[in-house]
């Protein structure tokens, strides 16, 4: 009998029923964020192929134009084009928003696998990073920018120290919930040591969270950014990007919204992508949900 | 065993032909036609191993099927003659409470954590009754009499967090009962619950179910409480119903192979013979072990539990020895410090006569591949992410086994255990519970470990799995000459399987001594209790028969 | 409790600690002389001087750290490099405005997003799901000012309605600051709400699939009461502690909003700062916000004692 296979599938157990996900209904609101972000970024990488005009050539001349066949989107008040700004912008957005995310997770994830696993170090790493959450974001990049000057290395810096600590909390709580599993005990008792237990049981269950929170942080670190700049706190004004583009639009705003209109509709387009992306993958990496593949 | 009451008017609860499949693109049948009665005053045994769909049917009659899993599709649930799949969801919620009522599993997550458990029962009378505030709080505090609750006033205001697992269920009990329904559905109602516990609870329910004259339909998968509780039993299996019949008939005469093969793996509660000492070598030894949490805190008293006191205790190799005790009794807390994978206090555990209970991490690490173990859960002791191959190798390969080697040793073991070679690249959910156990058998054997630790290895699978599962560790010691040091809170599983037993309680070993003097003639009150406690002690299931009445352990309705 | 009580109030000090070290260090670890940075490029020595004087540059950096912190804790928050005036006096004048604005902003947010959240997570998986769920990505990824500016568009510009910009305090009529104030409230609770209904959401689907939400059912219980005595109690806690850290977002929202909006509170006095890079006043203003931030946490985290009996006992 002790040879004897079980070739029976057990039904597994559901404690919860989970709800099962509209597939279809993802799909698209995810393809179709797919295809506006591709299209960003296209943007951004063939930005000199795409802009009709230089995008920081002033013509006083051509001041506050309507939109036409000459400027698609019109001009602003020193009579640059409007088209061509808005696709130069994508530059400085996407290298924000990417940026943001990848530093911030690449000092979060060791300190948050440190706090994780050596209890001394957690109360103080945790105490520092409290205090760097009671900062308000805006307020903290504002300081950093007023006093490193501006440019997009500040601004960088500025958008990712308050998001280092969200995924310290992060990666912190995964290990802690995964260091109580039977199977990192049963890799201790066979004799692993501490890096490969760490390396092999814990840091691929912080994978999944950390995509996820890596979109949420560009998705931020964009709208972060176009804020500081909104706010005169951002990269130079001499650089083109969306939250420069509104902010010199602020004074004419009665007189020529679609200065403000059209950087926030491609802004919110932008954003709204990366979140939408950023749904999905926590969708799909959901490890409640991906039991449920496992199943079968 | 009581005559049932059956009368012969409509039926309490007729079941015909129900079938319930999940909801969505490809439903799957989950209860295929089932049906069933239950006259007044009657118990009915709905008995069956996990993914039978005795849940299920519990839930689809009280109307409370997760909409968004499953649907019923046909069939009728009569409720005294009222169709409930047919009732509105006025009328249901009308009828819950009044006519049929349900306790759960697991009493502390069925209650509501922030309500005080007085409030949680006056919710039923303020939902279903007339009555004032005070009437209400009244009949509250006598049902709670009722069901043996001590210290009523008390407990009223209390939350369940401050009760008891048995005082949870009690108050569970109480709520369902208020009302008078007619149909009382208990599904697994004391499968959370210690023996001692789930022994009162079950006297309770058959007490008041006498009183009240209720008709329970009980869910369970375990035979002992089948034949403590049932009038009749009906044998679930894969959604269907297999066999019914009077309790007698059922454990005495089972028609039915499925039925035969769930009596069958029903370890008996009669020792095992003692394996023939082959060797004097004590390979495990526990000296003076003592465990104690504390919590330091600056503002609250130093709050200390001593969770083992001078635990003393010795394997030999190729023998088992079986730590028996109910849950907080520190059996756990022994078998991790024996891994060292929680700091012993005080005392000393040899491993082969080497102290290790203070060498450091890296001093320990050549001792600690001589002592392995085997998890209570074996859909979390394997890395899901990992295959197979890589959990088991991981181990030798960190002992200095070369990768190939290590995978053609897995491999072996994996035929050892009785699992296909090219198991080695599937990943864990790929196989079910019992074949899941087998590979973390597999894992700890790939050490070539002198001692195996079992923390309740079997506890998680189902009466079959268990049986076989058990088969294997007994073939695997003859062969490898293993030490087991298995911690179960189940007399039947340790009078299978140890040759040695001690019994734990509050962290003191009580009893301890050959498997057949302590579980045959116990010294100590409480392993007398334990014994007695034991569900269906009266049967010798694999038998199909009741055991002599001159057991020296006493029956249980008396 | 009173133990929890005391442990949640020490705990916050060393929060607090961390922040005033961290603002300390920022201007001391920026590369280049401090004063200079402060200054600007324009700035004569004398200029240089004055504000070496005014941050005790001059001394070693411990000693330094310590007068500034005794100086913070008698409430002297330093000087305004623009207009000379202490930051403290240039925070109460300014305080009024947003104080208002936020409260009226919680407000809505609260009796918006919690029934959003409650809805949405009974009927899971219903259009009335993915409404809500779609308007709080929406919320999520517009900009405030992008929100603001619509706003303005639609109800002031477009329809009429509201007066464009501009504050009237609440002691010259309630009807008068609910014209003024209702455009900005509306526009900063924008992304608050967006995040306190998924919170809610979330919090209520955990909920709803736990077995005492059966054991309600079961007892037949309205719906009504299962929904909101029984499940929403429970996910108060992980509610409140979003609407707490939540706050932080929201004060970066005032910001924003105040400029566009024209209002005379912090966060015009913040954008002013920044375009006089007036160092004390944005350090006296993070360290204010942060105090407000760290003390509502603090006030929610004690609330979790009268929400849950398992922190009390």
């Amino acid at each position: 009998m002790a040879t004897s296979v079980e070739r029976r599938v057990e039904p597994v157990v559901r404690r919860r029923f989970l709800p099962t996900i509209d597939v279809q209904g993802i799909g698209f609101a995810a393809t179709l964020a797919s295809i506006c972000l591709l299209i960003i970024i296209l943007m951004g990488i063939f930005a000199p192929l795409i802009a009709t005009h230089d995008p920081i050539l002033m013509d006083p001349t051509q001041r506050l134009k309507p939109a036409s066949n000459a400027f698609l989107l019109g001009t602003d008040a020193y009579g640059r084009d409007l088209f061509s700004r808005i696709v130069y912008g994508a530059r400085i957005s996407l290298i924000v928003g990417v940026g943001a995310a990848i530093i911030s997770v690449a000092i979060g994830l060791p300190l948050g696998l440190l706090a994780g696993f050596f209890r001394i170090l957690d109360a103080i790493l945790m105490r520092i990073m409290d205090g760097l959450m009671a900062i308000p974001s805006i307020l903290l990049a504002i300081a950093v920018v007023s006093l490193a000057g501006a440019s997009l290395w500040t601004v960088l810096v500025a958008i990712t120290i308050p998001e280092i600590p969200r995924v310290v909390r992060l990666v912190r709580s995964v290990v802690l919930s995964a260091r109580e599993e039977p199977y990192v005990e049963a890799a201790i008792a066979v004799g692993s040591s501490l890096p490969k237990v760490m390396w092999r049981h814990l840091v691929p269950n912080t994978l999944a969270p950390l995509i996820v929170q890596g979109t949420y942080i560009c998705a931020s670190a964009i709208l972060i950014e176009a804020i500081l700049s909104f706010l005169g706190a951002g990269v130079g004004t001499e650089t083109p990007s969306w939250g420069n583009i509104m902010s010199e639009g602020r004074v004419y705003f009665q007189l020529k919204p679609s200065l403000i209109f059209w950087p926030g509709l491609v802004l919110s387009i932008c954003i709204l992508s990366i979140n939408l992306l950023g749904d999905t993958a926590r969708d799909l990496l959901d490890p409640r949900l991906k039991q449920r593949g496992g199943e079968k | 065993m009581s005559e049932p009451i059956v009368e012969q008017s409509v039926p309490v609860l007729r079941i015909e032909d129900l079938t319930v499949e999940t909801s969505g693109a490809r439903p799957a049948p989950i209860l295929n036609g089932i049906s069933l009665e239950i006259g007044g005053g009657e118990t009915v045994c709905l008995v069956g191993e996990s993914g039978s769909g005795k849940s299920v049917t519990s839930l689809a009659t009280m109307g409370l099927l997760p909409k968004s899993a499953l649907a019923v599709c046909q069939g009728h649930v009569l409720l005294e003659g009222e169709d409930l799949l047919r009732a509105s969801a006025a009328r249901l919620k009308e009828l819950r409470a009044t006519r049929m009522s349900m306790i759960f599993q697991e009493p502390m997550t069925a209650l509501n954590p922030v309500l005080t458990v007085g409030y949680q029962i006056e919710e039923v009378l303020q939902a279903h009754s007339n009555l004032s505030s005070l009437e209400q709080r009244q009949l509250v505090m006598e049902m709670m009499e009722h069901v043996h609750l001590p210290d009523v006033k008390r407990i009223h205001g209390s939350y369940p967090h401050q009760l008891s697992g048995g005082q949870r269920q009690r108050i569970m009990i109480a709520m369902a009962l208020i009302l008078r329904p007619k149909l009382l559905i208990a599904d697994e109602p004391t499968t959370a619950l210690d023996v001692t516990t789930q022994r009162q609870i079950l006297k309770l329910i058959r007490e008041l179910q006498s009183e009240l004259g209720t008709s329970v339909l009980f869910i369970t998968h375990d035979m002992g409480v089948v034949a403590d509780i049932a009038d009749r039993v009906c044998v679930m299996h894969n959604g269907r119903i297999v066999e019914e019949g009077s309790t007698n008939a059922i454990l005495r005469t089972p028609r039915q192979d499925y039925t035969r093969d769930l009596l069958t793996a029903v370890p008996a509660l009669t020792p095992r013979e003692p394996r023939n000492e082959t060797s004097r070598e004590a390979i495990l030894e526990i000296v003076d072990l003592v465990k104690i949490y504390s919590t330091k805190s600056l503002f609250k008293p130093r709050r200390e539990t001593v969770a083992a006191e001078k635990v003393n205790l010795m394997l030999r190799r190729g023998r088992t020895l079986g730590i028996v005790g109910e849950s907080g009794s520190g059996k756990s807390t022994v078998a991790r410090c024996a891994m060292r994978l929680i700091e012993p206090t005080s005392g000393s555990i040899r491993v082969g006569g080497q102290e290790i209970s203070n060498l450091s991490r890296s001093a320990l690490h050549p001792y600690r591949k001589r002592i392995q173990m085997i998890f209570q859960d074996p859909n979390r002791s394997l890395n899901p992410r990992l295959t197979v191959g890589e959990s088991i190798t991981e181990g030798p390969v960190n002992y200095g086994l070369s990768k190939s080697d290590a995978i053609a040793k897995a491999k072996e073991l994996l035929e050892l255990v009785g699992l296909p070679a090219d198991a080695i690249d599937r990943h864990p959910h790929q196989f079910s519970g019992g074949q899941r156990q087998r590979i973390a058998i597999a894992r700890a054997l790939a050490m070539e470990p002198d001692v195996l630790v079992a923390d309740e290895a079997v506890s998680a699978l189902d009466v079959s799995v268990q049986a076989q599962v058990l088969d294997l560790l007994d073939d695997l010691q003859e062969r490898f000459k293993v030490a087991i040091l298995f911690i179960t809170h189940d007399l039947r599983v340790a009078a299978q399987i140890c040759d040695d037993v001690a019994v734990m309680q509050n962290g003191r070993v009580i009893e301890y001594g050959p498997a057949e003097r302590v579980l045959q003639y116990p010294q100590q009150e409480y392993t007398r209790e334990l014994l007695d406690a034991a569900p269906g002690k009266g049967w010798d299931f694999p038998n199909f028969r009741p055991l002599p009445a001159n057991t020296p352990t006493g029956s249980f309705n008396q | 409790m009173f133990g929890y009580f005391l442990r949640r109030i020490l705990a916050a000090i060393p929060v607090m600690a961390v922040v005033a070290l961290f603002v300390f260090l920022l201007l001391r670890l920026t590369p280049g002389d401090p004063a200079a940075i402060i200054a600007g490029d324009m700035a004569t020595p004398e200029q240089l001087e004055r504000i070496r004087v005014t941050l005790g540059l001059h001394q070693p950096i411990h000693v330094q750290f310590i007068t500034w912190v005794q100086r913070l804790l008698s409430g002297d928050f330093g000087v305004s490099l623009l207009s000379n005036k202490p930051v403290t006096t240039l925070i109460s004048q300014r305080l009024e405005p947003t104080i208002s604005l936020a409260l009226l902003t919680i407000f809505l947010t609260i009796i918006i997003s919690v029934p959003m959240g409650v809805l949405a997570a009974w009927r899971h998986g219903s259009w009335i799901d993915n409404m809500v769920m779609s308007a709080s990505v929406l919320g999520f990824s517009i900009p405030v000012f992008v929100i603001g500016y619509i706003l303005i568009q639609i109800f002031a510009l477009n329809l009429g309605l509201l007066p464009v910009q501009g504050f009237t305090s609440i002691s010259k009529g309630v009807v008068p600051f609910l014209e003024r104030a209702i455009l900005p409230a509306l526009t900063l609770a924008s992304i608050y709400i967006a995040l306190i209904a998924r919170m809610t959401r979330a919090a209520m689907l955990d909920v709803l699939g736990e077995d005492y939400v059966r054991t309600a059912r079961a007892k037949g219980l309205d719906e009504k009461i299962v929904l909101f005595r029984h499940a929403l109690r429970n996910a108060a806690v992980p509610i409140l502690t979003v609407i707490g850290t939540g706050f932080a977002l929201m004060i970066s929202g005032v910001v924003v909003t105040e400029s566009v909006f024209n209002i005379p509170g912090l966060g015009r006095l913040t954008v002013d700062a920044i375009l006089a890079r007036d160092y004390p006043v944005i350090q006296g203003l993070i360290l204010f916000t942060s105090g407000i931030y760290v003390l509502i946490n603090l006030l929610i985290d004690l609330s979790y004692a009268f929400l849950d009996p398992r922190i009390r006992y």
